[in-house]
């Protein structure tokens, strides 16, 4: 189980970074560690500064203020040159008039290694992401999903200490960006490298990454396992931008309960002592909400159903709670137990709202 | 989170990044090709600027020799004749290079590329060679003179149909490509609305091709307000701009007042440069990546009747062209039309002439060869190098500015920097140097821009990953830009070579007895009314520009069938 916090020993640390554009502030305050061998995605919405801070990290960009360190050596004013990554971008930037082993042997050349030895490498990294064959081709025919192969073949090829992959699938159709995740995810695995990447894909995040750095706006909102991230999210911020979410408007009432309407909630769990007659935001996922033997629960209530939203394995059903009418809230339901309830438009629903998933954010 | 790191080098002033030598060495480069167009382009332009406040004995005397200008009557008059001309020859050009245009991309018309060709043909020639051309045709001695009816072709009339003939394939690639840009959507949606032809016309044509019209209009108003050649040889006792400074500065020596006329000459093109610089901002957010092209669809009586509009064009064109390649080659217009070629070898070879036709050959070649590598060089430093943004900046601005100095200016701001005593580079005066770089400047923002665009369409991350993988920023461009670009590259060559071929009027100022070129030489032969080898100076210089031009398709042919395989994708 990955951990939410750094160990001891950072592979890759930031503190205090900060850019600025003008008068745009780009990023402000970045410290961050990193864990020899992690898997770290950057995520946020575009505009947040997640690309910016990859890019100071491969000095591609320079920090007005803030130091970074890699495996002990002060990096922070390192030429890109100087420093130890490969890097994949979303364009691939593969060298069109150069062929496939050409593009992936570009850094090897300059080391004066050995024909047989550059070979032998190259060889060995096009088997490696499965493409063992298109050597002698060019990237202009090949397709998009096998171009990120070789950009990645690429970055891989002088062994860097760190690899940074910019939304390295943004660019990909549907199903091409499914397989490339997996396939990512298990070759970092298997050969340990270091790994940032950035997306704007919060799927993409959860599925591949040890941790996840989510940003807005220059800042980093939380930083923690795809886990912690989902089921405890530290700001509002998060709690939107990470899936799907039910934002009820609640009074406090002080001793864990919580007023929507004419509805009364209990969550003592996330009650840090918020004074009665605090306008709060109750944060609950359509999934946690219980639809089946919901009449035993407490914070149950009856609901009536306005819309039903199919969605293949799932419907999304919005439901008018009574008690508190002017806020619909959003259940996620399986196609199976929706065909079982024979639910419809009007039907009513007993639902549930579970006080262990929902979380109270000021 | 917490960090071991001291505070002092958190909180301390902005990072100053360590420069590696290979940063250094590109910022190093940019500070020299920014220097080269400083010392040849702006230090000439500012000499003028001081020239022109100046009296003969180099005493300030502020405006005076405006004054003075002013208040010769004949002087002028040479302002509005160089306005009211230009706007004439704009007048005819563009409305004949938009039907031109127009028959090529919205009609069905057979013979298109040939048709293209031959309308292309006036840059491969001097612009003298029109002018020679039409003496023939309508002068003293002319076949056609009849047709003027007792005017003489001598003069403002010489002027505009010479000055057509010269503009008028430049009018004619600006607009082409603005209408070739055309959305074939628009017209699809409207045909769906049943709109009818005239209201297309009118609502998705002309509103399409208005930035490349305008354009356009600006180019050719330019060139014949900066052209030398024409007026000099077709004008007679009308006076325009160009021939006064040529007048000022070789016939009276008088460098000051031949500054004053520059900068009166610089008004009309740096305002037609500043209209087009505005409009060419405006087009490129025009037209949205997704633009499907337009395909025309057959319609007989319209498609007869662009072809036999481009069919009359065309024989005009080739009735220039031809009448001084038949000059060239018959003994003595018009008494003895026998077949001869003794303006080649008695006008030319013997009489040792022929000589500024190899110069010029040695020039061009220099030109296309230094230019290339210059310009391309110099947009590569500027587009995919970091560091030192204001020289970036200043960099594109001074790449700009010679779109908008006439050569009559540059050449004179040439003599005034580098004839001064004073100056370290005038050892530079009177030689092949001097006239290369002055070439290569004078023609430095088109060429600049086909690079820019050209480097544009790179991926803007090869640099960055060149990086990630320790290889230097000179290796990858030798290895990846260059090859890419190499289509870019040729045709700027072949641009520079054929200009530097065909061009007078800075270099008019800047040659020597050792270095004159060929088309100061037909000036020369036909201001001794020798127009037989004029005529066949002039033909040997299309000649050189045809078999260049030839070469460089057949080399982009071959060189791209051979080392540019990835350019075709193999579809899989």
């Amino acid at each position: 189980m990955p951990q939410a916090e750094s160990t001891g020993n950072p592979y890759l640390k930031l503190a205090g970074v900060r850019k600025t554009f003008g008068r745009f502030t780009a990023l402000e305050e970045i410290a961050l560690a990193i864990d020899r061998g992690e898997l770290v995605t950057f995520l946020g919405p575009s505009g947040c500064g997640k690309t910016t801070l990859l890019r100071i990290i491969a000095g591609l960009e320079t920090q007005d203020r803030g130091v970074i360190v890699q495996d002990g050596r002060d990096i922070s004013r390192l030429p890109a040159i100087d420093r130890d990554y490969g890097i994949v971008f979303q364009s691939y930037a593969l060298f069109p008039n150069l062929t496939i082993f050409d593009n992936v042997a570009y850094g090897l050349v300059n080391r004066r290694k050995g024909q047989d030895e550059i070979k032998r490498r190259v060889v060995e990294l096009l088997k490696l992401i499965g493409l063992p064959n298109e050597a002698p081709k060019y990237p202009g025919q090949l397709s998009g999903g096998q171009q990120q192969r070789i950009a990645l073949a690429r970055a891989l090829a002088m062994a860097p200490g760190l690899l940074l992959l910019d939304e390295p699938l943004s660019a990909l159709d549907a199903l091409e960006r499914l397989r490339l995740r997996g396939e990512i995810r298990s070759l970092q695995r298997r050969l340990g490298v270091t790994t940032i990447m950035v997306t704007h894909d919060q799927e993409e995040a959860l599925s591949m990454a040890d941790r996840v750095v989510v940003m807005n706006r220059g800042s980093i909102e939380q930083i923690g396992t795809p886990q912690q991230i989902y089921r405890e999210p530290a700001s509002a911020f998060v709690a939107d931008f990470v899936g799907k979410v039910n934002v009820l408007s609640a009074v406090a009432e002080g001793a864990g309960r919580f007023r929507i309407g004419n509805l009364v909630l209990d969550c003592a769990s996330c009650d840090a002592g918020i004074a009665p007659g605090t306008a709060v935001k109750l944060y609950l996922r359509p999934e946690d909400v219980v639809v089946d033997g919901a009449a035993t629960l407490p914070n149950r209530a009856r609901s009536q159903v306005t819309k039903i939203e199919f969605l293949g394995a799932f419907c999304l059903v919005t439901v008018t709670v009574s008690g508190a009418e002017g806020q619909p809230l959003l259940i996620n339901i399986s196609r199976h137990d929706t065909d079982e309830m024979a639910l419809s438009e009007g039907s009513t629903l007993d639902v549930a709202l579970p006080p262990e998933c929902m979380r109270v954010l000021a | 989170m917490s960090t071991v790191l001291a505070p002092a080098a958190i909180t301390g002033h902005r990072i100053r990044p360590l420069a590696h030598w290979h940063d250094r060495l590109g910022q190093g480069l940019l500070v020299a090709v920014c220097a080269v167009l400083v010392v040849f382009l702006l230090a000439p332009l500012f000499m003028i600027l001081v020239k022109s406040v100046e009296d003969r004995n180099g005493a300030f005397v502020g405006l005076l020799q405006f004054r003075e200008y002013l208040a010769t009557p004949s002087l002028r008059q040479s302002i509005s004749n160089t306005v009211w001309v230009a706007l004439a020859v704009t007048a005819i050009t563009i409305p004949l290079a938009f039907t031109f245009a127009y028959a090529l991309t919205r009609s069905c018309m057979p013979g298109k590329g040939m048709f293209r060709v031959i309308a292309l043909t006036p840059i491969l020639a001097p612009s003298l060679l029109s002018a020679i051309s039409f003496i023939q045709w309508f002068g003293n001695q002319g076949v056609l003179k009849a047709l003027l009816g007792g005017k003489q072709v001598y003069g403002p009339l010489g002027i505009i149909i010479s000055s057509v003939y010269a503009t008028f394939p430049h009018a004619l690639m600006i607009v082409l490509t603005a209408l070739l840009l055309a959305d074939g959507r628009l017209y699809e949606a409207a045909e769906s609305l049943g709109t009818r032809t005239l209201r297309k016309f009118l609502t998705i044509t002309l509103p399409g091709a208005k930035y490349g019209l305008v354009s356009a209009a600006m180019v050719v108003f330019s060139y014949t307000v900066s052209d030398f050649g024409i007026p000099k040889i077709i004008g007679g006792n009308f006076n325009v701009l160009a021939v006064d400074i040529y007048k000022q500065v070789i016939g009276q020596q008088n460098f000051n007042r031949g500054a004053v006329v520059s900068l009166l000459l610089l008004l009309p093109v740096v305002f037609a440069f500043v209209v087009d610089w505005i409009m060419q901002g405006k087009q490129q957010s025009q037209f949205s990546a997704r633009a499907v092209p337009y395909a025309p669809k057959p319609k007989t009586w319209f498609d007869t009747l662009m072809f036999a509009y481009c069919v009359v064009v065309c024989l005009l064109l080739l009735a220039v062209l031809g009448m001084a390649i038949y000059t060239s080659f018959i003994k003595l217009w018009p008494y003895d039309k026998s077949f001869s070629l003794r303006h080649y070898t008695f006008g030319l070879v013997d009489g040792g002439v022929i000589v500024s036709f190899f110069n010029s050959l040695k020039m061009a070649l220099l030109t296309a060869v230094v230019g290339t590598m210059l310009i391309f060089g110099a947009a590569y430093l500027v587009e995919k190098t970091r560091g030192m943004n204001t020289l970036r900046a200043l960099f594109r601005l001074l790449a700009a500015i010679p779109m908008a100095v006439p050569g009559m200016v540059l050449g004179l701001g040439y003599i005034l920097f580098f004839n001064h005593p004073d100056n370290p580079l005038n050892w530079l005066y009177h030689g092949m140097t001097i006239l290369v770089l002055s070439t290569i400047i004078h023609y430095y923002t088109s060429s600049h821009l086909t690079a820019v665009t050209a480097l544009k369409a790179l991926d803007n991350e090869f640099e960055a990953v060149s990086a990630s993988l320790k290889v230097p920023f000179y290796k990858t461009f030798f290895r990846v830009t260059v090859p890419v670009c190499l289509p870019a590259i040729l045709d700027i060559g072949r641009y520079l070579f054929v200009n530097a071929m065909v061009t007078i009027s800075a270099v008019v100022f800047l040659y020597s007895p050792q270095t004159q070129l060929a088309s100061v030489a037909i000036l020369s032969l036909d201001e001794a009314g020798e127009i037989g080898p004029a005529a066949a100076m002039a033909t040997l210089i299309v000649a050189a520009s045809t078999t260049v031009c030839i070469l460089y398709a057949v080399i982009t042919r071959l060189l791209l069938a051979r080392t540019q395989a990835w350019r075709k994708p193999v579809t899989r």
